[in-house]
């Protein structure tokens, strides 16, 4: 019994640690990589480490090659707004749906959800239509307006509203407090976990967005970073290592939540795919 | 999985905390049936706003658009009927499109929910240092479909890439990992599986979190360890996240555009040409402005989508066991 553990248990880390090399190689490709110069990166199977000299020449040369402070900027302002929109757009509509009397609640609801089946894919050939009748094609207002508003973050909070007690809805509506104001001294404290995932998700949507703002965006100004590697990708002086610089740039947000955040994560997942 | 099944019973009771209360304390949770209080709809306009500009309205635009035609300016024209959809069913490369959106999406949903589910439940045994290998797996989350992407197109170069270049060190011949027909549709499921799996661990990981540690402790009370604790506790309390992953799997896989971009522009030979790819390429690549014939695709696309979800929920969720 004893020794059958032991080899399960060395069973279990072997196969673990396996996984883990495979899944981490490209990661490792990714970060080694933009420390290298361009020979020694397409060199990389005789020697997979950067020479001594290793070099943050890739990172300058990423700046120059295209705008991308300016798309960072881009993409930092896009993700900021989209997120701050969702938050508004869904706390106010879950606090109608939890609180309020609404008629034909269960329609309106369900019409809220049913936007979450439709594929944006479906709607991308008018929304780009609409886009450019509005001329906004090539701004930033184009690239945020159509996200500003997710059935997810309406569930997302109606979930977390509705296990708000609602006698202290009424206890404080009965001593005469507006519905702005419970919304912001009361509910919005008292949910805050439910609006940090809401924020988390968001964000990260549209920072990782990769369609839209490629049919919106022309000029390198205003792209945003994922298009702006995908750029250097079908760039003519292709330069493997000096696109991975890019993408370790592009990915500094995005790392820091799976290292740091990991519990925010998934307390929206939570949400979305509990029993 | 909820959303639905809310979409049709308003505030369900069944989320809340038990409570001692009777059933006249539960009833008062509800605000008072009756006529809307004024300020609801000034609190829904914003969410209705937006999704009747960038949702329903579109929806409804999409179908109008695919019985028009294009003018030479790549603006919609005049009606010509059903052209576009009888075109599609007599496009033999419309049925290749159709086919590589299948395969592509059974090569990757299947593979990433088992190899994932085979780690979350690895992840669940004692192990030492639960949080480094945990944060190791999960990684590929950080990466998006474009910062993902980039990094396959290094390793699939054909001529620079590492794939290649370790091949030629064992003396094996250069494989066309996105330049053969036969295999570009491969190359592009394994990175598309490779980017799925943070994900993936994470909601299962999640879900194993849910699982009492009174009920594990009980089983193993009776006798069960190892491999049978995993067969009879863990994996039938996870058949809800596994059944979420594989809607939300298939609707991903089939809405994928970014790493086809990227990788193989829907090439060879159309090989990787999906649906959504084809949407793009007809309506928007080369300034093809052909929006008619992309909006009977997106029409496609519409209806696969929710046939497929509608398959999903009636005939699979009724099997799924709910603790």
């Amino acid at each position: 019994m004893r020794n059958r553990n032991l080899t399960s248990r060395i069973l279990v880390h072997a196969v673990l640690v396996v996984a883990a090399l495979i899944i981490l190689f490209p990661v490792y490709y990714t970060v080694i990589g933009s420390f290298m110069s361009a020979v020694n990166f397409i060199n990389f199977a005789e020697k997979p480490w950067p020479s001594p000299s290793g070099t943050l020449q890739n990172y300058v040369d990423a700046t120059s090659v295209i705008p991308l402070v300016r798309q960072y900027g881009n993409s930092l302002l896009v993700a900021f707004l989209v997120m701050a929109g969702q938050i508004l757009t869904s706390v106010c509509a879950a606090f109608a749906l939890v609180f309020l009397r609404v008629r034909f609640a269960p329609l309106v609801f369900a019409l809220i959800m049913g936007t979450m089946m439709v594929p944006s894919e479906a709607t991308i050939i008018p929304n780009f239509l609409t886009i450019s009748d509005l001329g906004l094609m090539n701004s930033i207002t184009g690239l945020v307006l159509p996200f500003i508003a997710a059935g997810f973050g309406v569930f997302l909070m109606r979930q977390a509203f509705k296990a708000f007690p609602y006698e202290l809805y009424e206890a404080a509506r009965m001593d005469g407090c507006s519905n702005p104001r419970f919304l912001l001294t009361i509910l919005i404290p008292l949910t805050k976990p439910a609006i940090g995932a809401l924020a988390i998700w968001s964000f990260l949507g549209a920072w990782n967005m990769y369609f839209w703002p490629l049919l919106v965006t022309q000029s390198p100004e205003m792209q945003t970073i994922q298009i702006g590697i995908s750029q250097l990708n079908s760039a003519e002086n292709f330069n493997g290592a000096l696109i991975m610089a890019g993408a370790v740039l592009a990915m500094i947000p995005t790392f820091a939540l799976v290292i740091f955040g990991q519990r925010y994560i998934v307390r929206g997942l939570t949400a979305g795919s509990g029993k | 999985m909820r959303t639905t099944q809310e979409a049709t019973t308003p505030h369900p009771e069944q989320s809340l905390p038990p409570t001692t209360r009777g059933r006249s304390a539960r009833a008062k949770r509800r605000p008072p049936a009756g006529r809307s209080d004024k300020q609801a709809w000034l609190f829904l306009a914003p969410v209705a706003l937006v999704f009747a500009v960038f949702t329903f309205y579109p929806l409804v635009r999409t179908v109008v658009l695919s019985f028009q035609g294009t003018d030479i300016l790549g603006r919609p024209s005049g009606f010509v009927g059903a052209k576009h959809y009888l075109k599609l069913f007599e496009d033999p490369s419309f049925y290749q499109v159709l086919g590589n959106t299948a395969l592509f999406t059974l090569l990757t949903v299947a593979p990433t929910i088992l190899i994932s589910l085979v780690l979350a439940l690895l992840l669940e045994q004692r192990i030492a240092f639960p949080r480094v290998f945990r944060t190791a797996l999960v990684l590929p989350f950080a990466y998006s479909v474009a910062t993902g992407s980039v990094v396959f197109a290094a390793l699939f170069n054909p001529t620079t890439g590492l794939l290649n270049n370790l091949l030629g060190l064992f003396g094996q011949d250069p494989v066309g990992w996105v330049t053969d027909p036969k295999i570009a549709l491969i190359s592009v499921s394994l990175a598309t599986v490779w980017m799925q799996l943070g994900y993936n661990i994470l909601v299962l990981i999640a879900g194993l979190g849910t699982v009492p540690p009174e009920v594990v402790e009980a089983a193993r009370i009776d006798g069960a360890d190892g491999w049978r604790l995993t067969k009879q506790i863990h994996i039938p309390l996870l058949m809800p996240q596994i059944f979420f992953l594989l809607v939300i799997g298939t609707i991903n896989a089939l809405q994928s555009f970014g790493q086809i971009h990227i990788l193989t522009g829907g090439g060879p030979a159309g090989s990787t040409n999906t649906l959504v790819y084809s949407i793009y390429d007809t309506a928007f690549a080369n300034n093809n402005s052909n929006y008619g014939y992309a909006s009977a695709q997106a029409i496609v696309l519409l209806l696969v989508v929710t046939v497929i979800t509608a398959i999903q929920f009636g005939v699979i969720e009724k099997r799924v066991h709910y603790a």
